[in-house]
């Protein structure tokens, strides 16, 4: 586990001294604040707005980092062969990988909780009120997050980093559709045919269903959530990023290092 | 004197690259036998090209071999706690360049579970032996090629390893850099370490190697002791420099030499060594003196030149 640690903390320190990560973080924050004077803009529901602005914005940045920052954990590494001196030394290629991953994931909590900071500062501002909703959204963004890493490796540890980044914007967006597109299908006044409701079945069932981390619509609306659903939604995170590493492992430890 | 231990042995090890679209098979390693004993200094010799680094990927568990097999310290490639009792240097070594020599090697040496004072005093005496005490706390991306050559020997021998596998360790290097390399290695072999070296610098394998291997186009030309290979294939002469040689020796000398250069009252002579004798006694007959007297033994780089003319088999034995 040392191993794995070294890695992961060293990974962090590469994350900490990149200038991608300051630039995503001070735009995150420009975007919290500006909601500010968005909110001098709007008449009435300022603090729908608020909220709804700064849940995405931490939403969104998060995202980005962990798909520009996941596709370069390993493509980088075999990029500039500094993989070389790490895979010859007596460490699994699983936990180099795993490593790899918390390290980023570590990387993500720090710079949520730098955003989440923000976004209580602004609300403060506007004396709009703190529910425990807003830190329960808060922590399943984290997990979307920890998801959507696992996604970023998955994709980096068979293709180029260009392709990576595509995939896994597609299965992001993709990811926040499919609960409607399924929802849709089963209408009974909607018509479609047998095939198009398969698809949208399949889809929902094959790829994450991201939607389930929202909770902007219950935080603006002050409708509580169920601490079995919420701990459902964690554990059904949990076994998406399960199951992404154990894919990723299983593809990096075929792999040549030409 | 105790039977030789083999320490790195490879059995028909071969690997085939796929490349292109349309995936043509490209064979970069072409069923090498090797054997390392315990305790020597191994040159692995080719040009560029001829599948040196990708044998040690493969050794290394960067590669998987296409077929054929492999043992490092008698246990199969591929075992990961192989690794816990070697080093290797890749070549033209990467690192980490935001970390500076020090979190380098403590890094390195974390993941051979290393902890502690007793990393701190190894990270230092390696800073030591690699002449790198001055520059600890320097970033290595203000690092020069040569300084992440020896950051690079360093740590690899963080875990001071039994096997030492270096790929190109004197590449980039100035000619005191080298020698620094090269006494590092001699060190190594005195502390009963087993170095494995790929080069293409024939000079410095010559000097170093117990037993070296050429390799051409992915196959095994030739292996054996450095001294049993320059014996067996050299062709020596003998060159003699003389002057103030009468006309008539001189001319029975072009006919003994092969080859005779006259400037001025000075010949230089180049001449087969069962002949020394009777050039030696014509010089002597002509009244003139004797200057010099080289015997030329055939180098490695010679051997190498002419080896890589032939055309390559498989399986030679040492």
């Amino acid at each position: 586990m040392s191993r794995v640690l070294a890695i992961a903390l060293n990974g962090m320190r590469e994350h900490l001294r990149d200038k991608l990560l300051y630039n995503l973080l001070v735009f995150a924050l420009l975007l919290i604040g500006s909601s500010i004077l968005l909110v001098r803009l709007t008449l009435g529901e300022f603090e729908r707005l608020m909220l709804d602005l700064g849940l995405a914005s931490i939403n969104l940045f998060g995202v980005l980092i962990a798909i520009f920052i996941g596709i370069g954990l390993v493509s980088r590494e075999i990029e500039r062969k500094t993989i070389y001196t790490i895979v010859s030394k007596p460490i699994p290629r699983y936990q180099f990988l795993l490593g790899k991953y918390l390290g980023l994931v570590v990387t993500l909590l720090l710079n949520t909780v730098i955003m989440t900071v923000g976004f209580l500062l602004a609300l403060s501002v506007w004396s709009v009120p703190v529910t425990p909703l807003l830190f329960a959204a808060v922590g399943l963004i984290m997990v979307e997050l920890m998801v959507m890493t696992a996604v970023a490796l998955f994709f980096s540890t068979f293709t180029t980093p260009t392709l990576s980044a595509i995939f896994s914007l597609a299965m992001y967006a993709i990811g926040h559709l499919t609960a409607d597109l399924k929802l849709l299908s089963e209408k009974p006044d909607v018509k479609i045919s047998a095939m198009a409701r398969a698809i949208a079945n399949g889809l929902y069932y094959v790829l994450p269903d991201l939607e389930r981390f929202n909770l902007k619509g219950q935080v603006i609306h002050q409708q509580a959530i169920g601490a079995d659903v919420f701990a459902l939604t964690i554990a059904y995170g949990l076994a998406w990023t399960v199951l992404l590493l154990i894919l990723a492992a299983t593809i990096f430890q075929r792999r040549d290092f030409q | 004197m105790s039977a030789p231990v083999s320490i790195l042995r490879t059995q028909a090890l071969t690997k085939v690259f796929r490349v292109g679209f349309w995936g043509r098979k490209v064979t970069a390693l072409d069923g090498l036998d090797l054997d390392v004993q315990a305790g020597e200094i191994f040159g692995f010799l080719g040009p560029n090209g001829a599948g040196k680094t990708t044998a040690l990927k493969i050794l290394l568990g960067l590669l998987y071999p296409t077929s054929g097999q492999a043992w490092l310290l008698d246990r199969p490639i591929g075992t990961v706690s192989v690794r816990q009792q070697m080093g290797f240097l890749p070549e033209a070594p990467y690192f980490y360049e935001y970390l500076t020599a020090v979190e380098c090697l403590r890094f390195y040496g974390r993941l051979f579970d290393l902890k502690g004072p007793a990393l701190a005093a190894r990270i230092d005496h390696l800073l030591q032996l690699v002449g790198l005490a001055d520059a600890r706390d320097l970033p290595l991306r203000k690092f020069s090629k040569g300084m992440l050559q020896r950051i690079g020997i360093a740590q690899a021998l963080i875990n001071d390893p039994q096997l030492v596998i270096l790929d190109e360790p004197m590449s980039g290097l100035d000619p005191i850099g080298r020698k620094e390399v090269r006494d590092i290695i001699l060190g190594l072999k005195a502390s009963g370490k087993t170095v494995f070296f790929s080069s293409h610098i024939l000079h410095d394998a010559e000097m170093l190697c117990d037993r070296v291997c050429i390799l051409r186009k992915g196959r095994l030309v030739t292996m054996g002791r450095v001294s049993d290979l320059l014996n067996t294939a050299s062709i020596q002469s003998v060159e003699i420099v003389a002057e103030g040689i009468g006309p008539a020796e001189l001319s029975a000398l072009q006919g003994l030499a092969r080859q005779c250069v006259v400037q001025g009252s000075r010949v230089l002579l180049e001449c087969d060594p069962a002949q020394v004798d009777r050039v030696l006694d014509a010089i002597r007959r002509g009244r003139g003196g004797l200057i010099s007297l080289n015997p030329h033994r055939s180098s490695l780089e010679d051997l190498f030149i002419r080896e890589m003319g032939r055309p390559a088999t498989k399986g030679v034995s040492s």
